[in-house]
Formats: structure tokens, C-alpha cells, sequence
């Protein structure tokens, strides 16, 4: 239920004042919940960063999501990362 | 654990999570990140080892949070998240995978943020009765992050 809760709380953000962005491991769920931005990551539940001790990837990952915040289309906005970084015990 | 993940993925879809209509609370962003403050949220159920851990025999789920001090080694967190959903071994083995402090300093430190704010928010993900997390404790944490003068407000689930 991670992901639903992530959108519940950012969506309350959102509406008092702050620019909102999340990351989201299941987009089925955050398709229902509509938060205003979120970048959509191709690992397993408990890897929204992809991997530990990867602090590149996790970089890249962050960078992506950061980029969504200046994007002008009106959300709800939902981004496929563009990170194809399939590691071998995390498809 | 590709096979629990899928049955997992299986399980929500089939989850009565509510559908919103519309356009979601838009609060657009007017200055560069440069210049902007930024706090993390994620719902990994992290608490400092001080801190009351979640209460996982509240039906429906803990909607509590944990305010996390910006100074904080993150190695010292603790993970309250236990769910049969996700392995939680990877964060046991550096937390930035589920809350990226230590990335956030260091955009920090290279100025391609303007600053952290010093708190940040955990809450605990496994909520199956959202109302009071919906009307009252994420409310909180947004007037709180308001009163900061925060900006920018980064998720992560887990």
C-alpha cells in the first residue's frame, strides 16, 4: 500500500504550498491516485532508488524525477524512468 | 522474490484503492532548484532508535510520522517498515535506496539545490484505511513543511 499512501501524502503537500515529486514502484496504483508528478521505475517494492551503494544510478534516478518538477504539462504527470538498468535480482 | 513481488503486484491490483478524477492539487514550481528548499518524505516507516516505533496492531495502519532531523547520520535509522511485500535488505544495507539523504546532501553541496530543510518526514506505508492519514497527519506535515518555507517536497515509497 506504500504507493497509494506516497500519493495520498504528496497530493496533501501539493495543496498546501509545495511543489511535489515522487517516485512510484506500482503505476497501476498511481494512475488511480493521481499525484500532481511522479517518475515510474522499473525495480521490485523496496528498491524505489534501484540499488544500494549505487550512488550514480541513484543520481540518475533523482535527476530524472527533479526534471518533472519544471515540466509544464498540467498534471497529474506520470514519467517512465529512463533508467534501463535491469540488475540481476531486481526485475 | 521476482515471483512475491509479482503476487504482490497481482494482490493491489485487485486492491479497492479510490480513483481520482480531475486535476490532482497543482502547485507549480517558479524559481530554480538552485535556489530552492527541499525536505524528503518517505513512508519506509523510519524512525530515529529515541523515537516511539509504528504501532502495527492499529487496523487499517499506523497514519503517524516521524520528523527527521536534517543532521542525522543516516546509518543510525531505523527501519520500522516490516512487510512480507519487499525485502528489506537492501535498505539494511544503505538506506538512500528508500530515503536518498546522503544524494541530497551532495546535490546540496554542489549547489544544484538551494538547501535541505532541517526535518524530514517518514511515515509507514502499509496503511489499508487511509482516511485519517488523508484529513489529518499528511495536512500536518504539509503545513509544517509550509511554515518552513520549504519548496520542494521529494517521495519515495518502499
Amino acid at each position: 500500500m506504500c504507493n497509494q499512501s506516497v500519493g495520498l501524502i504528496q497530493r496533501a503537500v501539493e495543496a498546501a504550498g509545495i511543489s511535489t515529486i515522487s517516485i512510484t514502484l506500482d503505476e497501476s496504483i498511481t494512475k488511480r491516485v493521481k499525484p500532481s508528478r511522479a517518475l515510474s521505475v522499473p525495480y521490485r517494492f523496496g528498491y524505489p532508488l534501484g540499488e544500494p551503494n549505487n550512488p550514480e544510478l541513484q543520481h540518475a534516478i533523482i535527476s530524472e524525477a527533479l526534471a518533472l518538477l519544471v515540466d509544464e504539462r498540467l498534471p497529474p504527470i506520470l514519467k517512465s524512468s529512463r533508467q534501463h538498468h535491469i540488475l540481476a535480482d531486481n526485475k | 522474490m521476482f515471483k512475491l513481488d509479482n503476487l504482490y503486484r497481482f494482490f493491489m491490483r485487485a486492491y479497492p484503492v479510490k480513483s481520482y478524477g480531475g486535476i490532482p492539487p497543482n502547485t507549480p514550481l517558479h524559481k530554480a532548484l538552485s535556489r530552492c528548499r527541499v525536505a524528503l518524505i518517505t513512508t519506509a516507516g523510519l524512525h530515529l532508535q529515541e523515537q516511539m516505533p509504528y504501532n502495527d496492531r492499529i487496523i487499517g495502519g499506523d497514519c503517524s510520522y516521524r520528523e527527521i532531523p536534517n543532521t542525522i547520520e543516516t546509518q543510525v535509522l531505523a527501519l520500522g517498515h516490516r512487510s512480507k511485500a519487499f525485502d528489506a535488505s537492501g535498505t539494511e544495507s544503505d538506506i538512500n535506496l528508500v530515503f536518498p539523504l546522503d544524494r541530497f546532501r551532495e546535490l546540496e553541496s554542489e549547489g544544484k539545490i538551494g538547501s535541505l530543510n532541517d526535518r524530514h518526514f517518514s511515515f509507514m506505508g502499509s496503511i489499508t484505511k487511509p482516511k485519517p492519514l488523508i484529513t489529518k497527519t499528511s495536512p500536518e506535515v504539509g503545513q509544517m513543511l509550509k511554515a518552513d518555507d520549504v519548496d520542494v517536497a521529494f517521495l519515495t515509497p518502499v
